[in-house]
């Protein structure tokens, strides 16, 4: 196909989509730019997380079911493997419907990152970066970076060993000092450099800058369970390919603030 | 209250209109995607993917016109004074080892993580600095994105640890007529004796 045609239907498509969003992509919230230290960075320097606007909400699979009409190269069917394996949308009743064994206001699940990046490109969004999630997710009810608190790391340890978290609704957890929703409860989130996670093991052998991620030093030796939890995230991220779905993995979208 | 009902009402109307507008192209566009399903590529070819990249000679190439080589590729970026070098040696050496009767559909293609820094005229001054400024060899930069998606396919894990420095994975990937990744090997000055092999089972 002439590709100038092939933009110009994307372009149609995705405004149409976001017409269709709309209600969606209204609640975004604001997350203040800062600095903060991540588990593992080098020689723990700060990272700067610059303003965004961030999802209140995972997607869910009433969001996904309009992205997966309007685009039918991305419903179960016709994917390609290169971009999700056979586990896509592998719980929808139909290749079209979600059906009656999902709710439609539950987090999509089963969705690989390309799929999910495809998603957000079409409302003018983008995945987060995992520093940005990070630096979101590190907020409890109450303050921006609750990472200290016991309290706060009970939660998502808890979570972390209950099962079909995913079946939960959206808005069932809590709301953090953002105003976003569902960040730890629900399900776990791609992130758009999730491949920037360098551990040594039997597939990676870069030992060299990420070692401290890798057995002993930053999960048992941790000061605290703060690195534990945030430690299964990075872990996690690290032993996933991009065509990867689960059902516990689903996905939320950001976009940069407009400088006018 | 009723202006505002009046309002969800033309609001949804006009959804329906867009939504009509969207069908319209949809079927076109399915159209077109049963035309490129009767192709070759299979799904899991990397000519699936529609990235536009750029070479060190500032020629704008799409991976698919590619199709039909063996690809040896690898991830690098120029500034790195570490494990790039050995990389590019590693290349350099599996070139090396291609008898040439072989070599005529075989590109060696070297993809930038720095694309910020990594202009084409960086490339081409890293090609000609690296004896690599032939026909074979094939140096690339894309947007941050369409880069970040490759690594993904690649299985190919980086990050920018600094303004200048990156850390990512040693990964030389050989990949079919079609486009299908056939082989990988990681590490640093490994031997390369497998995928050398590789390629000439599957030159012509």
């Amino acid at each position: 196909m002439n590709p100038t045609f092939k933009i110009v239907f994307t372009f149609v498509i995705c405004s149409a989509l976001i017409n269709h969003i709309a209600a969606q992509s209204e609640s975004m919230t604001i997350i203040k730019g800062g600095t903060y230290i991540p588990l593992y960075g080098i020689d723990s320097t700060t990272v700067t997380v610059n303003s965004f606007l961030m999802d209140v909400y995972p997607v869910t699979n009433r969001d996904y079911l309009i992205f997966v009409e309007k685009f039918p190269r991305w419903n179960r069917s016709n994917v390609k493997r290169l971009f999700a394996d056979e586990n896509y949308l592998i719980n929808w009743e139909r290749k079209d419907a979600f059906g009656n064994r999902l709710l439609p206001n539950t987090p999509v699940t089963n969705v690989s990152w390309f799929a999910a990046k495809k998603y957000c490109d079409c409302l003018g969004k983008r995945l987060p970066t995992v520093d940005e999630w990070e630096y979101a997710a590190m907020a409890d009810e109450i303050s921006p970076d609750a990472r200290e608190k016991k309290s706060y790391n009970q939660h998502i340890l808890e979570w972390y060993e209950t099962p079909k978290s995913f079946k939960n609704t959206i808005g069932s957890t809590f709301v953090n000092y953002w105003g976003v929703s569902d960040l730890h409860g629900l399900v776990w989130e791609w992130t758009f450099d999730f491949n920037s996670v360098l551990i040594s093991g039997e597939s990676r052998k870069d030992v060299d800058k990420d070692s401290n991620l890798f057995c002993g030093s930053a999960a048992v030796g941790a000061t605290d369970l703060m690195n534990y939890a945030a430690f299964m995230r990075y872990a996690f991220r690290g032993s996933i390919d991009a065509n990867y779905t689960g059902n516990s993995l689903g996905f939320r979208c950001v976009k940069n603030i407009e400088i006018e | 209250m009723k202006v505002r009902l009046m309002f969800k009402t033309i609001v949804f109307i006009s959804s329906f209109i867009l939504l009509f507008i969207s069908c319209d192209e949809k079927q076109k566009q399915d159209a077109a995607e049963i035309i490129e399903k009767n192709t070759s590529i299979s799904e899991l070819s990397i000519y699936n993917l529609p990235s536009t990249w750029t070479t060190q000679n500032n020629k704008s190439i799409e991976l698919k016109e590619l199709q039909g080589d063996v690809l040896v590729m690898v991830m690098i970026y120029t500034s790195c004074k570490a494990a790039c070098p050995r990389l590019v040696a590693d290349m350099r050496s599996i070139e090396a080892s291609i008898p040439e009767e072989k070599k005529t559909n075989v590109s060696f293609v070297l993809i930038s993580i720095d694309p910020e820094t990594d202009t084409p005229a960086r490339l081409k001054k890293f090609a000609i600095e690296n004896n690599m400024d032939t026909e074979k060899w094939l140096f690339l930069r894309g947007s941050e994105t369409d880069t970040r998606e490759f690594a993904a396919v690649l299985a190919v894990n980086y990050k920018k640890i600094s303004p200048m420095d990156f850390s990512h994975s040693n990964i030389i990937s050989v990949f079919n007529q079609k486009g299908e990744l056939v082989h990988q090997k990681e590490g640093l000055g490994v031997n390369n004796a497998e995928t050398v092999d590789k390629i000439i089972e599957l030159a012509h």
